[in-house]
């Protein structure tokens, strides 16, 4: 181990190299809390970026959220867009460099709530961008309020009697609404909790990079993450409390895929 | 010279949009300004470059900022109500420091208000409009051949201080038509390189980040101070302005726009009558000609200042003219626009008063 905790893979030759930090992924400590889905999300898709060798090729947009400061890791060019806004700024930045591979990294309260005219007007027109969508069922950021996707019944700040659908309605399930769309080319569901998750996620990832290529409209992946912080448990527990509250109404697997002909025609 | 042209403002406005080597156009339909969306999506499509229609204003804004991030010349347009969705991207552009072309074809308001012509959102323009300390080069056309013409100085404007210029229009600049001729002009040559935009980081560079988010009080105290002597460059290199009739003025009319079209009509009507007055026209309302402005003030007996709203540029105007001489307002709101008349009636009041005893007459107000 080197002194910031990380392998350093010019020590360990080809066949001894389990684990090292992604090139592209900026060697600087991060700011989310630990446990955090956020940190291995950006790990992994630094690593399919690497794995596709499209650094060079890449522009990412980040959220207002907690991945706000998604720019500071990811060694990629990167904008910042206003709170909600991410895709329609990567709908100017696709429109202008079109042969770049472009993604927005959102969480829920930006895609789902303030930015929902954005996300759905961007698949609907076949937006061919990537949307990484962290689904923590809470406004991190801010200090763990209500988010549109946050369980019937859970407490935030600001349902401090537990959500109640009559008020404030169900978690609204966006990927699956997407989906619907004909502009949406590939919608599926993920999590980054266990190692199996993560292969999958990363499975996910380089599709729909691939898929990028091929100019067929918009892609999603949806990961089911945890907030441990705001949702003041252990990152242990908040595992755990995420399999039985998260993922029973957002169901990991594919959504939408796209079918032979589609990736022909 | 190309050849001489009869067409609307918006069209103009569009046309000379195109011919400056607009790469991306992002809009949202509005009233009285349609036309602009109208001409791209049919001229784009065979002339090159991007139109896309927005689900809202909103939404084309952030278009703005990320095709303005990528490093492309990119233009929206839009009327009163769309232009207040705008703000908080504009404030974001501002921040970040790219350049972009807004338009406002001002309507009547507050609220959904009027689709007639208007100059009420001057203060929004001029002002800052959104949050934080920014401004925006604001060009105040008067004529179709205007609406052309500060189509290019806007884009240049733009990409020298990377920063964002509007165009503040109103509803009959838009859509009356006059005569417009073209200049020659090379988009090739004018457009400079931007090596700050997001265009995918190569190996020879750091990657670069479009961002308007600064944590710490310090970093943030220091974008500010980096745009404020921006804002003081282009306050001492930009102004613009034109003066009518000013040389042996004793009465001086202030108006942009629309207004300052029906001062002309009045002056030669007080000319007429042996009133000597004059014209004062800001062509950049932001930055303001505060100082030329002063200078004229002091020759004259009075100031009359004409606006299409219930009085937004005689603040600048009582700024720049520092007490001394008289400033009187008259205005229209909600898409009336005053006569030739009934601007050279007021005018007369005032200066009866002014001349006929000394001190601030009563009528001195708004
Ligand atoms: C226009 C605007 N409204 C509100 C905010 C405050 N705000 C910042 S982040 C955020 C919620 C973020 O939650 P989410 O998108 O779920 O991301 P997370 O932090 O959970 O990753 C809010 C409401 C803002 N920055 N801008
Ligand atoms: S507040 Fe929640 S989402 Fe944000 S970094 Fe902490 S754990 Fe992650």
């Amino acid at each position: 181990m080197s002194e910031k905790g990380t392998v350093v893979a010019e020590k360990a030759s080809e066949m001894d190299l389990v684990y090292c930090r992604p090139e592209s992924l900026l060697d600087v400590r991060m700011h989310y809390c630990p446990g955090c889905g956020h940190t291995t999300t950006h790990k992994i898709l630094m690593e399919v970026i690497d794995q596709l060798n499209i650094q060079e090729e890449t522009i990412g947009v980040a959220p207002v959220g907690c991945a706000v400061l998604a720019y500071e890791y990811l060694n990629v060019d990167m904008h910042q867009a206003a709170h909600g806004r991410a895709t329609a700024v990567a709908t100017g930045i696709k429109a202008v460099q079109p042969d770049k591979y472009v993604f927005t990294y959102q969480g829920d309260g930006d895609l789902a709530a303030i930015g929902t005219a954005e996300t759905i007007h961007s698949a609907n027109r076949g937006e061919n961008f990537l949307i990484i969508f962290i689904n923590n069922g809470i406004y991190g950021m801010t200090g763990g309020q209500m988010a549109p996707t946050t369980p019937i019944g859970e407490k935030t700040a600001t349902s401090p009697y537990g959500r109640d659908k009559k008020t404030a309605g169900a978690p609204i399930d966006i990927t699956n609404l997407l989906a619907q769309l004909p502009g949406t080319f590939y919608a599926t569901r993920q999590a980054v909790h266990s190692a199996n998750a993560v292969r999958k996620t990363k499975k996910a990832l380089i599709k729909a990079f691939e898929y990028q290529k091929l100019d067929k409209g918009l892609c999603i992946v949806e990961v089911v993450s945890n907030c441990p912080s705001g949702w003041k448990l252990t990152p242990y527990e908040s595992n755990e409390w995420m399999k039985e509250h998260m993922m029973t109404i957002y169901p990991l697997g594919d959504i939408k895929t796209p079918s032979k002909e589609d990736l022909l025609s | 010279m190309s050849e001489v042209l009869f067409m609307k403002g918006n069209e103009a406005l569009a046309e000379a949009a195109i011919r400056a080597g607009l790469d991306a156009y992002f809009g949202y339909p509005i009233t009285p300004q349609s036309e602009i969306l109208e001409y791209l999506t049919a001229q784009i499509p065979k002339r090159g470059g991007v139109v896309l229609q927005a689900e809202s204003e909103v939404a084309a804004i952030n278009m703005i900022y990320g095709a303005a991030g990528a490093g492309s010349r990119v233009m929206t347009t839009t009327s009163s109500p769309g232009f207040s969705l705008m703000q908080e991207g504009i404030s974001y552009i501002a921040s970040a420091q790219l350049p972009c072309l807004l338009a406002n074809v001002v309507r009547g308001g507050p609220g959904l208000g009027t689709i007639q012509p208007s100059q009420g959102d001057y203060f929004q323009a001029t002002k800052g409009g959104g949050h934080g300390d920014y401004y925006m080069i604001v060009l105040a056309p008067s004529t179709v051949q205007e609406m052309a013409d500060f189509v290019y100085l806007g884009f240049d404007l733009a990409d020298k201080y990377r920063t964002p210029v509007m165009i503040l229009a109103d509803g009959a600049l838009g859509q009356g038509m006059e005569k417009v001729t073209f200049p020659d002009y090379d988009p090739a040559a004018r457009k400079i390189a931007k090596p700050w935009a997001t265009t995918g980081k190569t190996p020879d560079r750091e990657r670069n980040v479009i961002t308007s988010l600064y944590l710490q009080p310090e970093k943030m105290e220091e974008l500010n101070l980096v745009l404020q002597k921006k804002y003081n460059t282009i306050r001492q290199n930009e102004i613009l302005w034109e003066e009518y009739l000013t040389d042996d003025a004793e009465v001086l009319f202030t108006a942009f726009g629309l207004a300052a079209r029906i001062v002309r009509k009045t002056i030669q009507l007080a000319r007429e009558k042996g009133i000597k007055a004059g014209l004062f026209r800001p062509k950049t309302v932001w930055p303001f000609p505060y100082k030329c402005l002063n200078e004229l003030a002091h020759q004259v007996d009075l100031i009359q200042d004409i606006e299409l709203n219930a009085g937004q540029m005689v603040e600048d105007v009582r700024l720049g003219v520092e007490g001394a001489t008289p400033v009187f307002f008259h205005g229209r709101m909600g898409g009336m626009i005053p006569t030739p008349e009934e601007v050279l009636e007021k005018m007369e009041a005032n200066l009866a008063t002014v001349r006929g005893r000394n001190g601030r007459p009563k009528e001195d107000v708004r």
